[in-house]
């Protein structure tokens, strides 16, 4: 890839970038969230058309104008999101797209689908429906999709994100056992051990730029990291200690079931403390979502408790069976900040106005909504945290995923609750604004708040909070001391049914 | 009820029922590309009127060979049809314009250029009569001798050609849809597009290719409903349009299923009907009687809404435009 | 979407979001030039089909709609009903329930003015007109509450459900057209109250057009500007606005989603029932299948193209009240079939969906570098 340039709208995602991938190694590209790298990736497969520069494959320029262009030219991509069809079979999606001569036969796809999940030692059967397959099948599914087409430059877009970490150590064979058959594997990632563990050599991309390759032979932690974020950072966030906790919302036999019957959370039990931010770690999808969702009123709950400790007027109040208009009528200060921020935080066609008011439209008397108030709070807001937008009634939408956040985080902390969650609340965000949020909430701590967060970087979570609760496929694996557990240990936690062997 | 009045209730069922099966047939195959047509009712307008104009004016030429006619008809309906398919997949596709307003505008679209043409044809060729085309009409509703054959032929062989013709469609749809490779690619883009696209299937094509041939062959309802159930005239009574409607509907009560629309159709048919032959129907309440194909298709739209399954559910992605570099 | 040309380095034409909304003034402009596009196309159209001059043609259509006062005030008649239908659609399609039910719910609101105007004429005037008012808003409303209802409670597809609920209201109204024949056997019900007018919606000036039609405009601006207001100003507006946007963002935000839901499809039923009341008791004194005469489909679109902003639905609906009288007197003037309105609305509507289009996205060509 030369020069590659792409916008969109004023934001240059890639900026005049030049790469070069050789044949038979693993190349990893490595950059924070919104680094670029997705979008470089995308334009080798077809997804995005690059505004300026030059593709060639084997030296020959080529136009990568669709996903079939890429396929042409051997090169497959596993997106992040998986893209499968979920009432196919894996052999109907993974024959999807093919131009076959003659006969159009499922069966003997199926076959060789078979054939070549034998040779890596893939677990799925050709005939089953995706609906029915766990996350690493379907991420399988993905793989053998593009070794059907006859690949031999693989795309990985943060493959580990989904993954527990004995899956990822299996995962990293099978790229080892491509590489053997003289494949060349693409694998995006911010994880600086799995670049270590896996990679011949790495290429960093900052902010939308090139900032150079490295052997991983010649490389470390410390010297990615700089890599990547430009400046040697200290990790340390200030962490102060827990003032006065108390308990603040107690969880209690918590169990739920999603609308097809599968149980999300089992048996869930935990206390959040005033003063303190309490973390909540887990590979994704291990029932952190359903967690939240629970508490504040939006998740059908089966059995469980879930008491509240007024902290004026001293009183339990039991959540369960509520929902978030009866909470916010029982008077308990409930801010959460959802994963989701445009699908359920805010509302994308407003602007920062009609935002503030999903808090507050229900105040004052008669039928008519008062809009003074949430103009003056967006007001302070668009100016304490810097949100960059041209006015407040701007829609939200079309803001960055930044300073949507920002928006998101600083209404929620404007209602001076008692109990603030937070759902992965830096993904996608910079250094900078990480850091904003990560001090916001350390300041609603230090107020006396019980904040609950749930994270998927390890680090911060380690350093941010002062306990951990870890969740592992909807149970509690462990409630442990952020400040003296080892890394390695919370990962065990993560991987570890706590019924195993009983 | 004799005997007689059973085969004549079965025969106006079978007549009516192969005018919605073949507007579903061609609606299935649009929504499993992933487009919700509203638009069927004026397909169906457009295939009728583009026959009755072929024929017309093969006949007012003085054209009298039935299959000429026949042919003749057969392909104009069929362009018509598919040129308002074309509008719709224009603006919904690459103009990506809403499909629920861009189909009721193509079913007053279509409905005014049939029943313009429908009601101006003899002006327009300079004031001839009556606006009727006997000899093409003959060929349609030519049946076999077998159709003489006691009850059980008059049941099965009394009909035009046309009439098998959508049972064959319905069934060679299912095999389309399930059994061949093109098939699988377009229930991909009906289902996630983004999928498809990732795949290497070019959705645009796809999605203009099922809606033109979807809504060709709603189109044919129209034709068999003019040449074949009116005998070759033309009637400004909205028929077509109430028709059009029920083969929308008729495609949910099939849960997208081609083949389950063929019974349902004939289902259709019959309770649209029935009230003919129920006694003690005053004028009064017949009409409150002609209500219930109506009733019954709400009343399966909310059983399959009930029943959760997953094989009965609409294509995932159905009425929503899709556009590679969304982000 | 971007696959033209291979053989290049570039596809020859490609499509991308804009990525800063359009000044308004400008996406007006883009409007209105897909507006006399499609004039243009539809004048080619008649054109071909008669052979007339065109300049003969667009000066008969304005006669048709402007011609003397009494037809500018049927023109105007006929737009406040298109306009009082299209305020009713619009909260139910601002959250996104596609409630294309309106024709039955004119339907019924009309059988149940009717029914007011046939059984209650006793009643002293002011008192009949109110009951006939709230007759129809509830009779439409009703009519609201099934589909909405099920939606909430099942996610049952309300475009089918209510596309249903207008074909049992056209029944309905064959069967009280039966019940109410008059004369006997001319399957009409013919002029309510021919004699004394009980129930006809009356006067406003005093030297009027038979008093058909001062309180129409009355009334419609009346419930348009409210409904400007309860969409915009109100909480309830508020909600529906949230529903819109994201199901999830509403129960987050603790509106009770279901319930919001119902009521809102109510109310778009009981201002669909009132346009009924309007068409019955301020234009026709009559009931019969015709009386929403497509006019719930039409009215949609006004709606849609209007962004669901109440006022600017005023200017849309005179727009296609005024092509539809226009291509009716061409059609009268030259011996053709009334239909032609339907094909000219039609095109028009094609061509202003089809300019929504370059409203919200740029195209760009190769070799052209696009200004960011």
């Amino acid at each position: 890839m030369e020069n590659i340039t792409k916008r969109f709208g004023k934001v240059v995602a890639n900026d005049h970038i030049n790469l070069e991938l050789r044949e038979g190694e693993i190349l990893s590209l490595l950059g924070e969230n919104g680094s670029g790298k997705t979008t470089l990736m995308n334009m080798l497969s077809g997804i995005y058309f690059p505004d300026e520069g030059q593709i060639y494959v084997h030296g020959r320029p080529v136009t990568i104008a669709s996903p079939k262009d890429a396929f042409d030219n051997g090169i497959g991509i596993i997106h992040q999101h998986f893209k499968l069809v979920d009432v196919f079979t894996a052999t109907e999606n993974i024959v999807l797209g093919l131009e076959g001569e003659g006969k159009f036969d499922l069966k003997a796809a199926g076959a060789k689908i078979a054939e070549i999940c034998a040779r890596y030692g893939f677990d799925i059967k050709p005939d089953q429906k995706i609906y029915d397959m766990s996350v690493s099948q379907k991420q399988t599914v993905e793989i053998v999709k593009v070794l059907y087409r006859g690949a031999d430059v693989l795309i990985l877009d943060e493959p580990t994100a989904v993954l527990t970490p004995q899956e990822t150590d299996k995962l990293f064979d099978i790229m080892r056992a491509m590489k053997k058959d003289g494949k060349s594997l693409i694998i995006i990632t911010h994880k600086l051990h799995e670049v270590l563990d896996v990679s011949d050599r790495v290429v960093v991309l900052r902010k939308g730029e090139y900032i150079g390759d490295v052997a991983t032979k010649d490389a470390d932690q410390q010297s990615l990291t700089d890599m990547m974020v430009g400046r040697s950072v200290s990790l340390n966030i200030d962490r102060p200690l827990p003032k006065d906790p108390k308990p603040r919302l107690e969880v209690k036999n918590l169990t739920v079931y999603d609308e097809l019957g599968v149980k999300r959370l089992d048996d869930v039990s935990f206390t959040a403390n005033s003063g303190e931010i309490l973390g909540i770690a887990g590979v994704a999808g291990s029932g952190q979502k359903e967690l939240l969702e629970s508490i504040s009123g939006l998740y059908p709950i089966r059995s469980g408790s879930i008491v509240f400790h007024d902290p004026d007027s001293g009183q339990d109040r039991e959540l369960v069976g509520m929902d978030p208009l009866d909470i916010r009528k029982a008077g308990v200060g409930m801010a959460f900040v959802p994963e989701d921020r445009l699908g359920m935080g805010l509302v994308g066609s407003m602007g920062m106005t009609g935002n503030m008011m999903l808090r507050s439209w229900r105040q004052g008397k008669g039928p008519f909504i008062n809009r003074k108030k949430p103009e003056q709070l967006a007001n302070d807001i668009w100016q304490e945290l810097e949100v960059v937008t041209p006015s407040t009634a701007f829609p939200v939408r079309r803001m960055s995923g930044g300073n949507v956040q920002k928006v998101l985080v600083g209404r929620e902390i404007a209602q001076e609750p008692a109990v603030l969650m937070t759902a992965y609340a830096v993904r996608g965000l910079d250094i900078n604004t990480s850091y904003t949020i990560y001090n916001l909430l350390t300041r609603e701590k230090m107020k006396g708040i019980a904040v609950v967060y749930v994270g998927e970087d390890l680090d911060v979570l380690l350093e941010l909070c002062d306990r951990l609760v870890v969740l592992c496929g909807g149970q509690v694996s462990g409630v442990v001391d952020a400040r003296t557990i080892t890394k390695e240990e919370v990962g065990l936690l993560m991987t570890q049914h706590r019924k195993e062997g009983a | 009820m004799t005997q007689e009045q059973l085969l004549t209730l079965i025969n106006s069922a079978i007549a009516f029922g192969t005018v919605i099966m073949l507007g579903a047939v061609g609606e299935i195959l649009i929504e499993k590309a992933g487009n919700l047509n509203l638009g069927i009712p004026g397909v169906m307008y457009l295939g009728g009127i583009g026959g009755m104009i072929a024929a017309f004016y093969y006949e007012l030429g003085g054209g009298s060979s039935p299959v000429t006619g026949m042919l003749l008809s057969f392909l104009c309906s069929i362009v018509f049809a598919a040129l308002g398919g074309l509008i719709y997949a224009f603006l919904t596709i690459t103009l990506r314009a809403n499909q629920n307003v861009t189909g009721l505008t193509l079913t007053i679209f279509g409905g005014g250029v049939a029943n313009f043409f429908g009601a101006s044809l003899n002006t327009l060729a300079g004031g001839v009569g009556q606006i009727s085309v006997p000899v093409t009409s003959s060929a349609y509703r030519a049946y076999t001798s077998l159709g003489y054959l006691g009850t059980i032929g008059r049941v099965l062989f009394a009909h035009g050609f046309m009439a098998y013709l959508a049972i064959v469609l319905a069934v060679v749809m299912r095999y389309f849809l399930n059994r061949t490779r093109a098939g699988l690619n377009l229930r991909a883009v009906g289902e996630n597009p983004g999928t498809a696209d990732a795949a290497g299937i070019s959705v645009t094509k796809y999605k203009y290719l099922a809606i033109i041939s979807g809504s060709a062959i709603a189109g044919l309802g129209g034709l068999f409903y003019t040449m074949d159930y009116i005998k070759g005239t033309w009637a400004n009574d909205g028929t077509i349009e109430g028709l059009g409607w029920l083969a929308v509907a008729l495609v949910i009560f099939a849960t997208w299923k081609p083949v389950s629309a063929i019974w349902g159709s004939y289902l259709f048919g019959f309770v649209y009907w029935a009230y003919l032959y129920i006694p003690g129907l005053s004028r009064r309440t017949l009409e409150l009687f002609k209500m219930l194909p109506y009733v019954i298709t709400l009343i399966v739209l909310i059983i399959v809404s009930l029943r959760k399954k997953r094989e009965n559910q609409p294509p995932a992605s159905l009425g929503l435009s899709y556009f590679r570099e969304e982000r | 979407m971007s696959t033209v040309e291979r053989s290049g380095h570039e596809p020859f034409i490609r499509m991308s979001k804009r990525g800063e909304m359009l000044p308004a003034g400008k996406a007006w402009g883009i409007r209105v030039l897909g507006f006399f596009l499609s004039l243009v196309v539809s004048g080619v159209v008649i054109i071909a089909i008669s052979g007339l001059n065109p300049a003969a043609v667009f000066a008969t259509m304005a006669t048709g709609a402007f011609g003397s006062a009494k037809t500018s005030w049927v023109t105007i008649r006929d737009a406040m009903t298109l306009l009082c239908i299209a305020v009713g659609l619009a909260p139910a399609f601002k959250m996104r329930f596609w409630n294309i039910g309106a024709e039955g719910q004119i339907l019924v609101g009309g059988i149940a003015t009717a029914a007011c105007m046939i059984y209650l004429k006793a009643l002293p005037a002011p008192l009949l007109m109110l009951v006939m008012i709230l007759a129809s808003m509830i009779a439409g409303g009703l009519w609201g509450f099934f589909p909405g209802l099920f939606k909430a409670r099942w996610n049952t597809n309300e475009t089918l459900f209510t596309l249903m609920m207008n074909y049992i209201a056209i029944q309905l109204t064959s069967f009280f057209v039966a019940t109410w024949e008059n004369p006997y056997g001319s399957n009409s019900v013919g002029i309510i109250n021919m004699q004394k007018k009980q129930g006809w919606l009356p006067n406003l000036f005093s030297q009027g057009y038979n008093g058909d039609y001062g309180w129409n405009v009355v009334i419609v601006l009346l419930v348009t500007l409210v409904m400007y207001l309860y969409m915009n100003h109100s909480k309830h507006g508020y909600e529906i606005a949230v529903i819109g946007d994201s199901e999830n963002t509403a129960r987050y935000a603790g509106i009770r989603v279901n319930r919001a839901y119902v009521r809102t499809i109510v109310l778009s039923g009981a201002i669909c029932g009132l346009a009924g009341f309007v068409a019955v008791s301020g234009a026709s004194h009559t009931i019969s299948t015709s009386t929403a005469g497509g006019r719930g489909f039409t009215a949609i679109i006004v709606a849609w193209l209007a962004q669901f902003n109440s006022v600017v639905m005023i200017i849309f609906s005179f727009l296609l009240v005024v092509l539809q009288k226009g291509a009716q007197a061409i059609a009268s003037a030259y011996n053709l079939s009334q239909e032609v309105s339907q094909i000219m609305t039609g095109i028009i509507l094609f061509f202003l969906l089809g300019s929504e289009f370059f409203v919200n996205y740029t195209i760009h060509f190769r070799g052209k570098k696009v200004a960011s």
